[in-house]
């Protein structure tokens, strides 16, 4: 161009011809330069949006691989002779004898019995590991609800160790036992494939997982403490977040004067909604547990805190639900007589509501993945009890997933991704019930 | 009775009195010949009554939530035997502890010690004279309360102002809430900053170069003090928060020009949301996802050509931070973008520029400060993203610029320095606050900062 541009001035300069000529070759000579730059342009756009797309996608398949084989559980069917004597109890013994019995050895005996030709301790030892530890549990449970089994021989079906289970969720070639790789031994490995031939051995749903608490045996460990937790929290933060924000977002859009605390108010609330997370954890413990001493680890301690989080997103979305209602409605019922507050309470109020309930579905859908603050005030404790109150040591989902995280066996990987699969669930359907809602109830005015 | 069992309590009294309230004024609207004789409707008499009814009840069941425990702490002191006061005050509380946990634990009939039944008995009773006294005093400030409000009932009485005036206190009250919240947040971390900075330089802690916060238990030990140098920490955090911007900034605008610019409106209804959702996802999901897929990925790849990567690089989790801000960048600079006037395309185009020629020379220039307060805003968010650097980076302060090696940052050390068991008075707890007190000033400048550029920019064009 700078070539063109000279020789075109230097033209110029000699001859009184045409300028337009001269600018048209110009820039039908760059045309087709132009035009590529365009098309590059567009494509580093496309380029990036496929990107970051991209990263979504990879994310969503790399947990959703991991996590799967975690709703799966397997079990292995066991003929348990009831044995009173090995038991020590009797159809009539209490409860809580019951319960004290021995039923790890009764599982050990069915083992036994399947495997006769195993006779060395060593070897013993090694086939009462195909079990999962949790599974007298499972009988001890079966049992207590109903006695009268005791004494008779009874075909169930128990949980399988994770390492077996991971044999056979990820259809390892159990002929080939020295290319698996796999803390069992070789004769494990043929046992299992001994059962597996012979049917007994099978997959379900892992209901565990729904239903227990966190253990530090994997395949005991399950999400329900952290759900009721996260449900506890989430009452807390809903009770407290809501009323507040609708109260201040009423009072901002409707009644406040121009003034400077207005000003301040407003200045804060968009400052609040930029603050890191974190630094309300460190509110939430020198102020709720150090100066009002409220219990740690607490539902409502972790309820407060992300409250006050929440707070700004429900007010600005309350606030812009609020302003989109026309002043036509206003200045009717004003005109019938209403008082400023009657006008908000009957008439705006009512029609913003579908605005103010979507944004604070979204406000709280925040809440529920956050995770940060919680640690600061103690919600990382080992909880393998479901919480029964707000004042009870509680974990939510998102710390079970962080605690998970951290545990080397290999095993709490495929939970931690479950864990965040269960997460996500939760999350895309509050996010879809806010759609729903804007869709269904928003009025275009 | 607990709070909660009170609380229900106070809220059915209101409920009760309410009736009442506009029961009463119903039959002197009878009296009178009609709803129109009244200063205001039924219902507000009712409200009258029942909001005197439930606030005074509320405001005590509060106070004393607050202070019941303070109190009844001070009243323990003349049970505590002379031996342990003479040690001092730490001891004192120590032993009120002791009781606290044997009380609330209900483990009274197990001690032996005499003294301690003795104090604990004592607390005992005065938590039970505590339960029944606030009932007492909660109830009748309700029925007082609701009593008076009851007799002031006449045809004339403006009930409809009274509540609204207290309604309007209410809503005052909680857009006030805001305020006291940054209050809360200031004075948590500054007093605890200010009592760690009574005890390490503030001069140490800006430009030091050793953090290692664990104290030796023993004064003799080496490194009985720890070193509080948080520079290695500042360090981590730019590193990290550099290499997020790296990769939010050119992939975030370049997508949200293309959104503005170039995409039809069905494409964009489609793309829009879908970017969205990476903002939404849980921060601890990308923090699990940089730990265990990208981290491992950028080692394998650092090796494939020679270079030794460590396995919690700065560069891993910077660029799952980079991704999870992407859509902040993207969806503030689509705003700023749509913002600039149609007037100004019409012009370029009308000289012959081409769409991305208009888009680089005109559209980028005039959006810039929007696009820059954007990108304050993320990079604030960058700075105090926790999640994912607690899980991906490191736990040592290396002070290095390489992002193939280790770095951690402030987030990651307030984190491991709070979790777990700790004594709030040492040096290595308060470290945390004064820590949170960097990270509060410096995120809330950059968020006045975007702020104060964003609206100057949206004012400039409307």
């Amino acid at each position: 161009m700078n070539n063109s541009d000279k020789s075109n001035a230097g033209a110029a300069s000699g001859l009184p011809t045409p300028a337009n000529k001269d600018t048209t070759s110009i820039v039908k000579a760059s045309l087709k330069r132009r035009y590529a730059a365009e098309k590059r342009f567009k494509l580093y756009g496309i380029l990036s949006i496929c990107a970051s797309i991209g990263f979504l996608v990879i994310l969503m398949v790399s947990i959703f691989s991991k996590g799967w084989p975690a709703f799966i559980g397997t079990y292995m069917q066991l003929d348990i002779t009831l044995d009173q004597d090995t038991l020590g109890v009797t159809p009539q013994s209490s409860y809580k004898e019951l319960r004290a019995a021995n039923y790890s050895k009764l599982i050990n005996n069915a083992l036994l019995e399947r495997f006769p030709d195993v006779s060395k301790r060593k070897e013993k030892r090694a086939l009462y590991k195909l079990v999962s530890s949790g599974a007298e549990y499972q009988l001890s449970a079966h049992v207590i609800n109903d006695p009268s089994m005791i004494g008779q021989s009874i075909k169930m079906w128990v949980a399988a160790d994770d390492e077996v289970s991971a044999l056979i969720k990820y259809k390892a070639n159990l002929d080939e036992p020295e290319n698996i790789t796999t803390r069992l031994s070789e004769k494990q490995i043929a046992w299992t494939k001994q059962m597996l031939d012979a049917g007994e051995i099978k997959t379900g749903l892992n209901k565990a997982f729904f239903t227990n608490g966190d253990s530090r045996e994997p395949e005991q460990a399950g999400i329900r403490a952290a759900l009721v937790g996260s449900a506890f929290t989430l009452l807390i933060t809903f009770l407290l977040s809501f009323p507040v924000a609708v109260a201040a977002a009423i009072y901002l859009e409707e009644f406040a004067p121009q003034n400077r605390w207005t000003d301040l108010v407003e200045v804060n609330i968009n400052n609040l909604a930029a603050v890191p997370s974190i630094v309300f954890g460190l509110l939430g413990l020198a102020v709720f547990i150090n100066f009002f001493s409220l219990p740690r680890s607490a539902p409502i301690v972790g309820g407060i805190v992300l409250s006050l989080m929440t707070l700004p997103t429900i007010i600005i979305a309350s606030r812009a639900a609020l302003k989109a209602v026309p002043p036509s409605i206003r200045e009717a019922a004003r005109g019938l007589g209403a008082s400023p507050q009657q006008v908000v309470w009957h008439h705006v109020l009512p029609l913003a509501m579908p605005g103010i309930l979507t944004g604070t579905i979204i406000g709280l859908a925040q809440a529920l993945g956050e995770t940060a603050p919680l640690l600061m005030i103690g919600m990382v404790a080992f909880i393998v009890d479901v919480p029964s109150s707000i004042t009870d040591a509680a974990t939510v989902l998102p710390v079970q997933v962080f605690l998970w995280a951290d545990s080397p066996e290999r095993a709490f990987v495929e939970k931690t991704s479950a864990a965040i699969i269960v997460l996500l669930a939760f999350l895309i359907l509050m996010n879809a019930v806010a759609v729903l809602l804007r869709k269904k109830f928003e009025r275009r005015w | 009775m607990s709070p909660a069992t009170l609380l229900l309590l106070a809220l059915l009294l209101g409920l009760a009195t309410f009736a009442f309230g506009r029961y009463k004024a119903l039959s002197i609207a009878r009296s009178k010949g009609g709803n129109r004789y009244l200063h205001s409707l039924p219902g507000h008499y009712g409200m009258m009554v029942g909001l005197w009814c439930v606030l005074p009840a509320l405001a005590i069941l509060l106070a004393w939530q607050l202070f019941e425990t303070p109190v009844t702490n001070s009243l323990l002191d003349s049970a505590v035997p002379q031996s342990i006061s003479d040690k001092g005050e730490k001891a004192v509380e120590l032993y009120k502890n002791d009781i606290r946990n044997i009380v609330s634990a209900d483990q009274l009939d197990q001690v032996t010690d005499p003294d301690k039944k003795h104090a604990a008995l004592r607390l005992n009773h005065l938590n039970s004279f505590s339960r029944i006294a606030l009932l007492i005093v909660m109830l009748s400030a309700a029925l007082i309360g609701a009593a008076l409000a009851y007799r002031k009932i006449k045809a004339s009485t403006e009930a409809r102002t009274v509540v609204e005036r207290i309604l309007h206190v209410f809503l005052v009250s909680c857009a006030s809430i805001a305020i006291l919240t940054t209050i809360g947040i200031v004075f948590s971390v500054l007093f605890e900053a200010i009592r760690f900075f009574q005890q390490v330089s503030f001069l140490e802690f800006v430009s030091g170069t050793k953090w290692s916060p664990q104290t030796a238990i023993r004064t003799d030990q080496v490194g009985s003090s720890g070193s509080f140098g948080a520079v290695p920490l500042f360090v981590g955090t730019l590193l990290i928060s550099a290499i997020a911007m790296l990769v939010a900034v050119p992939f975030g605008l370049l997508s949200a020009i293309y959104l503005a610019e170039y995409a039809s409106p069905r494409a964009r209804s489609i793309i829009k949301p879908l970017l969205e959702v990476l903002a939404g996802i849980p921060t601890v999901v990308y923090g699990f996802f940089a730990a265990l897929t990208v981290a491992p990925l950028i080692r394998g790849l650092g090796e494939s050509i020679g270079l030794s990567v460590s396995s919690e690089s700065a560069l891993a989790a910077g660029i799952v931070v980079g991704i999870m801000i992407i859509p902040f960048v993207s969806s503030l600079s689509d705003d700023v973008i749509t913002a600039v006037p149609q007037a100004m395309r019409d012009g370029s185009y009308g000289l012959g520029a081409t769409k991305s020629e208009t888009v680089r020379k005109v559209v980028f220039p005039a959006a810039l400060p929007g696009i820059v307060g954007g990108i304050l805003l993320a990079a604030s968010r960058a700075i105090g993203e926790t999640m994912i650097v607690v899980m991906a980076a490191g736990l040592a302060a290396n002070l290095t610029v390489n992002p193939l090696e280790a770095v951690t940052t402030v987030t990651v050390q307030i984190v491991t320095l709070l979790t777990g068991d700790q004594e709030f008075d040492s040096a290595k707890t308060l470290a945390a606050f004064a820590l949170g007190l960097m990270l509060f000033v410096t995120t809330l400048m950059l968020n006045i900062i975007a702020l104060h550029v964003v609206r100057r920019y949206r004012e400039q064009y409307e």
